[in-house]
């Protein structure tokens, strides 16, 4: 049996220039299943009358009395979530672990977990506003470590469910907290809509904040951070990278099609919201990162950063 | 004019560069009337595709984000928005 499906070197390279790798309907449904019984909502959740969901906005109350396991920070991830519970059973699909292990490795440690509910219309009767944009936790200037969010929906979300809004490929830009929340919208920013069981690995310094759940139903999202405690450095499946992913091409003067797929391309497709300058160093900071998860730092994408990095030296400037 | 009836609306473009006919990338719009309830993730298309668009609709620019220097040895560090153009109408509110 298959423990763990690594991710690929495209798929690594997409989260460097997007900030997520998105697993849609991954958990099997008698998991999704699981998760709503230890949470104890399975029925709840189907009876949207107002008392039902009133009750289920006391979210420290039901995160209390709910079968989900309280974990001190700091914990190994694997032996914290016992296989067997709910918890323990989403992070050992095979997916879902071969993308924590890629991304901070088999040994990274639980950070917090939580269950974020969103009420219903008939709670809050159209007085709900939706979430600010937000970087989790606060300023985060590391260059080479990150932490991932797992971020697993239970349920169908639909549009009006209101699920996580995130704009792709903000993650490497270093900002504070909810300082960004003056941007109410941003042009490429995703409405996550998906079924059941999907999970999203997020970069922790992705651009993100809840909707407006318009719908009859209680919302769910757990949300699980996890830290690194080994460098990341090709912790994913790189069978294959081939001598194509580490050489240059010609840039601007091309004569032939580019192939979409490659990392160079990967790493170097523009984003709705980029600016035209800082759009470029968006480049540079992705062929960075990209440098550090293959931990090659002569690697480049269409001589981004070489460039920046040519100053020949004399023989007298040596001596 | 009563200055008493008078309510601002408040709306704030972020630009592909600092030239204010360039693209929209990010919006905000603040309505002081009440009347209306924008909030964060409302609209995935911009309100204007430039910012002279807005202008030629009657919003009157109050404040561009200036251009800094960049300091040696952030020159490659990326944050917040960089081109950032309040605008505003004032409303009378009858």
């Amino acid at each position: 049996m298959i423990e763990a499906v690594k991710l690929s070197s495209p798929q690594i390279a997409h989260f460097a220039a997007n900030g997520f790798v998105t697993f849609p309907g991954v958990v099997p449904h008698d998991v999704n299943q699981q998760f709503l019984n230890e949470l104890h909502v399975q029925d709840r959740q189907e009876d949207s009358s107002p008392e039902n969901l009133e009750r289920l906005s006391r979210v420290g109350e039901l995160l209390a009395k709910s079968d989900l396991q309280a974990v001190p920070a700091g914990a190994p991830l694997f032996e914290a979530l016992a296989e067997g519970t709910a918890l323990g059973n989403i992070i050992r699909v095979p997916e879902v672990r071969g993308a924590i292990e890629s991304l901070v490795g088999s040994e990274c440690v639980l950070d917090h977990h939580f269950v974020h509910v969103l009420n219903g219309l008939p709670v809050h009767r159209g007085r709900q506003r939706s979430q600010g944009l937000h970087q989790d936790s606060t300023i985060d200037p590391r260059e080479r470590a990150f932490d991932i969010q797992m971020f697993y929906f239970p349920h169908e979300v639909t549009a009006e469910m209101g699920g996580t809004r995130f704009v792709p490929g903000t993650h490497l830009r270093i900002v504070s907290e909810s300082a960004v929340a003056r941007y109410q919208n941003v042009a490429g920013q995703v409405h996550i809509q998906c079924p059941a069981g999907t999970v999203f690995m997020m970069h922790h310094g992705i651009w993100h904040g809840g909707g407006v759940n318009r719908s009859n139903m209680t919302r769910f999202l757990y949300k699980l951070r996890l830290n690194p405690t080994e460098p990341q450095v090709r912790l994913w499946d790189t069978s294959d990278l081939t001598e194509d992913d580490f050489r240059q091409r010609p840039i601007f003067f091309v004569k032939k099609g580019r192939d979409p797929h490659s990392i160079a391309s990967i790493l170097t497709r523009g984003l709705p919201w980029f600016e035209n300058d800082t759009g470029r160093i968006e480049f540079i900071q992705r062929i960075k990162f990209w440098r550090n998860l293959l931990g090659d730092q002569s690697f480049d994408a269409d001589y981004w950063v070489t460039r920046l990095e040519c100053e020949p030296q004399s023989d007298e400037s040596q001596r | 004019m009563d200055p008493d009836r008078q309510r601002q609306k408040v709306m704030v473009l972020y630009l592909a560069n600092s030239s204010l006919d360039a693209r929209v990338n990010a919006w905000a719009v603040y309505d002081g009337t009440g009347t209306t309830h924008p909030m964060p993730g409302d609209s995935d298309e911009p309100p204007y595709s430039n910012g002279l668009a807005a202008l030629q609709d009657g919003w009157r620019l109050i404040q561009a984000s200036p251009l800094v220097n960049h300091v040696s040895g952030d020159e490659f560090r990326t944050g917040y928005l960089k081109y950032e153009f309040f605008f505003e109408k004032v409303i009378n509110c009858d």
